[in-house]
């Protein structure tokens, strides 16, 4: 019903008459939380400022390496704010929690 | 409830799941799912991927949700040969992405022309529809890491399935008219194009892409506001994007509203060291290694899919099934898709259906009777008209790019 009263006074004014109703500009939330774990905290801070959790737990399990690599991307090219003495931290933690798990 | 024989709707993973996120250390954020979400089991490892409905759109598989980055369930592909705007994939970059609906109205959006041009222009939609005059092109939308998920050894990025792309019929105005009436300097020598979604923080490099003048102005390159017969949907760049025929995605700005001529080549993170591929014939290298010299990635190489069966189908033995899929390529067109049933020790001629052009979908049909019950590895190998076949082992490069790979599908007949 929205859409379609939209669509009317849209086309009333003589604008574009397909410019989307009020209801589509809506997204779904955002993702949970980090999985808890030492580091959750700061990986929190300066992670998810910029993106969703899912941005992590969508990897495959990297290894300490690949992950520091991430981190280390995140901070140079994208500009993460994370401290440099935190930098292991969060390296550790995504290790830990998202990491490739002993067999 | 969609044709999703790969979509294994694996409720028990998620709840395992969302259990494990509920003892997470904000215990007062919902998980977005919630109980009873279908989840859809892309087949390698963390391939878990809610079916999420977002504006505009059927439930896709989520791949992440700041910024959003939907897929397209693959049995969508087996629907027609372009693929509907509400299930058509979704990829951004940045945190402040889609933008916000009152940057896109009629009254505010502009797209402006500057730079290394003799007269700026800034036009509204409604002037580029009615200024110009309007061209269509059926092509294919392909992320650049489409199918990144099934790289080995894994890359780290965006997990995708063979989801990241999609076949429209865009509807637009030449670039080439529109940097025309802008008038370019003699000096120019590639066009910038940045859309409204934007960085978060300042040091976040903006997503910025360039084209060489003579790329810009070759007459296929659009600015397109409709997408199969409908405005833009706004996950997909409403209300315009730039459509770059037989390239990648990557180039496709949604939200287009800066178009600057430069008498330089950009350099910006999206153009170098972002999306560039090893600079030799199969755009490889060996796993884990990295490449000596690297160029921006450009054309889609050559790829095929079965579309109507997927992996663990099932047919009956002694009967005559049809077997349905799907080819493209960066552009010269498709000229023939072979087919196997035996794991590509012996191929067989299809036959391709309609031409939608040469930077579409190409759908092609087989026959195919599983004379007795057992297990059969189906698989398709298109050509190009340059003569371009897809390759018998996966190609590595380090950014998971242009996955080209014959594929298999591994179905049962009984």
């Amino acid at each position: 019903m929205r859409t379609l009263l939209g669509v009317i006074v849209l086309s009333g004014m003589g604008l574009a008459a397909t410019f989307p109703a009020a209801e589509t500009w809506k997204l779904p939330p955002d993702q949970p939380p980090f999985r808890p774990g030492a580091g959750a905290a700061v990986a929190t801070a300066n992670c998810l400022l910029c993106h969703s959790s899912d941005y992590v737990s969508t990897q495959p399990p990297l290894d300490r390496t690949a992950w520091l690599a991430t981190v280390n991307k995140m901070r140079e090219k994208y500009g993460a704010p994370l401290p440099t003495n935190q930098i292991a931290a969060v390296v550790d933690y995504l290790t830990a929690t998202y990491g490739r798990k002993p067999r | 409830m969609h044709r999703t024989e790969s979509a294994v709707l694996n409720r028990r993973a998620f709840l395992r799941q969302s259990g494990r996120l509920s003892l997470g250390a904000f215990t007062t954020t919902a998980a977005l799912t919630g109980f009873g979400q279908e989840v859809v089991e892309l087949p390698f490892e963390n391939g878990q991927r809610p079916l999420v409905k977002y504006p505009q759109k059927r439930p896709m598989l989520r791949l992440t949700a700041r910024p959003p980055q939907l897929e397209t369930p693959f049995a969508v592909f087996d629907e027609s040969p372009l693929t509907p705007n509400d299930a058509f994939f979704v990829r951004y970059h940045l945190t402040n992405a889609p933008p916000a609906a009152e940057l896109l109205t009629p009254e505010k959006f502009r797209v402006q022309v500057q730079g290394s041009v003799t007269a700026p222009v800034t036009l509204s939609v409604a002037e580029l529809k009615a200024g110009f005059e309007p061209v269509e092109v059926v092509a294919v939308n392909q992320c650049s890491g489409n199918s990144r998920g099934f790289f080995e050894p894994r890359i780290p990025g965006g997990q995708s399935g063979n989801g990241m792309m999609g076949n429209a019929r865009w509807r637009g105005v030449r670039l080439k008219d529109v940097l025309a009436k802008a008038g370019l300097k003699a000096g120019a020598r590639q066009v910038t194009f940045n859309g409204l979604d934007s960085p978060l923080l300042p040091q976040t490099p903006d997503f910025v892409k360039a084209l060489d003048v003579e790329h810009a102005r070759d007459g296929e390159v659009m600015l397109a506001y409709e997408m199969n017969g409908e405005p833009l949907p706004w996950l997909n760049g409403f209300p315009l994007r730039l459509v770059v025929p037989g390239h990648y995605g990557t180039y496709w700005l949604k939200h287009l509203h800066e178009i600057r001529v430069i008498d330089e080549t950009f350099n910006g993170y999206w153009m170098n060291p972002a999306y560039r591929i090893p600079d030799n014939e199969c755009a490889c290298v060996p796993p884990g290694t990295k490449p000596d010299k690297t160029v921006p990635i450009q054309r889609y190489n050559v790829r095929s899919f079965i579309t109507n069966l997927q992996n663990g189908a099932k047919v009956q033995a002694g009967q005559r099934a049809t077997v349905r899929g799907i080819a493209f390529d960066g552009g010269e067109g498709i000229r023939e898709v072979a087919f196997s049933s035996d794991g590509g020790q012996t191929w067989q001629a299809t036959e391709l259906g309609k031409d939608h052009g040469r930077y579409s979908f190409r759908e092609w049909t087989a026959a195919f009777t599983p004379a007795k019950p057992g297990s059969y590895i189906l698989q398709a190998k298109a050509t190009n008209r340059a003569g371009q076949k897809q390759p018998d082992k996966a190609s590595w490069n380090p950014a998971g790019y242009m996955r080209n790979v014959i594929e298999s599908t591994t179905i049962t007949a009984s």
